[in-house]
């Protein structure tokens, strides 16, 4: 019989090695070091271009402070959208989709904004938790919910791997239990796999982007 | 002729077979070693596919499909148990047909 649902997203081992392993290093390989030469090979060029880009679109709101965080954001970024699209060939395992790697990502990374704003510019960071132009009465209830606002904020791993979860675990049940339920409609359900997987690619490359940019908006308001 | 290097030294597609054991037996197993023939590995397939003038598509992609075979052996145990649908007809016996779903 079918097992359950969630099976894809187990990590399977072997010789004692977990799956998620392998993944983890891939991006890795896939990014060559650029050498001293002027002109490098063709991977190298796109790849450069690619970060230079993102870069400068990424630092464009932020000060002088921000600017320390660069590498940490574009290699983060590099990061999440090489695992996400590796997770959409056959047979790979992505492991963002386990919400402990996202967490592990997401909660370090907010906690540093908020830290280093209360650290360097406490007035600044705790009027953030207040907007302009509130009317006097609603004053209270506003911070409170500011604050909560503030706290939810690490919602930004669970945000990651909701998506993808949720794309992954669409295509497996129309591979899984339509395909089989229905074999009459197989070319509807195989334009809707296709459709899908489309999605999927959309979805994670907007996602790693998405995360990236919160991230950085975080930091625009508290360095 | 090779057969005047000491065996350590040869290379794995000059080792006559009677000299396999010996020879794995000189090998350098140590992490330092195996990370060295790790990165030695690596740098002759990027210098050799990817580093190249006009290099394509086909140095990224042979790495992608080495992974996702990888992958499928990796998890063989795990696919090994899906089974597309059950065969009614007595006469068919059940095979594993295995379609994964992204490679629809």
């Amino acid at each position: 019989m079918t097992l359950s649902f969630f099976d894809q997203f187990m990590s399977p081992t072997y010789l004692g090695i977990p799956l998620i392993a392998v993944a983890l290093t891939l991006p890795w390989i896939l990014f060559p070091t650029p050498s001293a030469r002027w002109l490098n090979n063709r991977l190298i060029t796109l790849q450069g271009w690619f970060i230079n880009r993102f870069t400068q679109q990424l630092l464009l709101p932020l000060n002088l402070g921000g600017h320390k965080w660069a590498a940490l954001l574009t290699s983060l970024m590099l990061f999440l959208i090489t695992l996400n699209m590796l997770g959409l060939l056959p047979y790979t395992f992505t492991p963002t989709t386990q919400l402990s790697l996202n967490m592990g990502l997401a909660v370090p990374l907010w906690l540093a904004t908020v830290i280093i704003g209360m650290r360097n510019q406490p007035t600044a960071a705790l009027g953030h938790l207040l907007p302009e132009g509130t009317p006097v009465p609603l004053i209270p209830v506003l911070i409170i919910i500011e604050t909560i606002s503030l706290f939810i904020r690490p919602a930004l791993g669970v945000r990651l791997t909701a998506n993808l979860t949720a794309g992954h675990q669409l295509i497996a049940t129309a591979a899984f239990v339509l395909l089989p339920m229905m074999p009459t409609v197989a070319i509807l359900t195989s334009i809707v796999l296709f459709l899908l997987t489309l999605l999927e690619i959309a979805v994670a490359m907007i996602q790693a982007y998405v995360f990236v940019l919160l991230l950085s908006l975080y930091l625009q308001e508290n360095v | 002729s090779l057969d005047r290097f000491p065996l350590g030294e040869k290379r794995l597609m000059d080792v006559k077979l009677g000299e396999l054991g010996s020879w794995l037996g000189k090998r350098d197993f140590t992490p330092n070693g195996v990370l060295a023939s790790i990165r030695n590995g690596h740098d002759r397939y990027y210098n050799k596919y990817i580093n190249v003038k006009k290099g394509g598509i086909g140095g990224v992609a042979m790495l992608l499909v080495g992974y996702v075979a990888l992958s499928y052996m990796w998890e063989y145990d795990h696919l090994s148990e899906y089974r597309l649908w059950e065969y009614d007809d007595l006469r068919v016996p059940t095979t594993y047909s295995i379609i994964h779903l992204k490679a629809l």
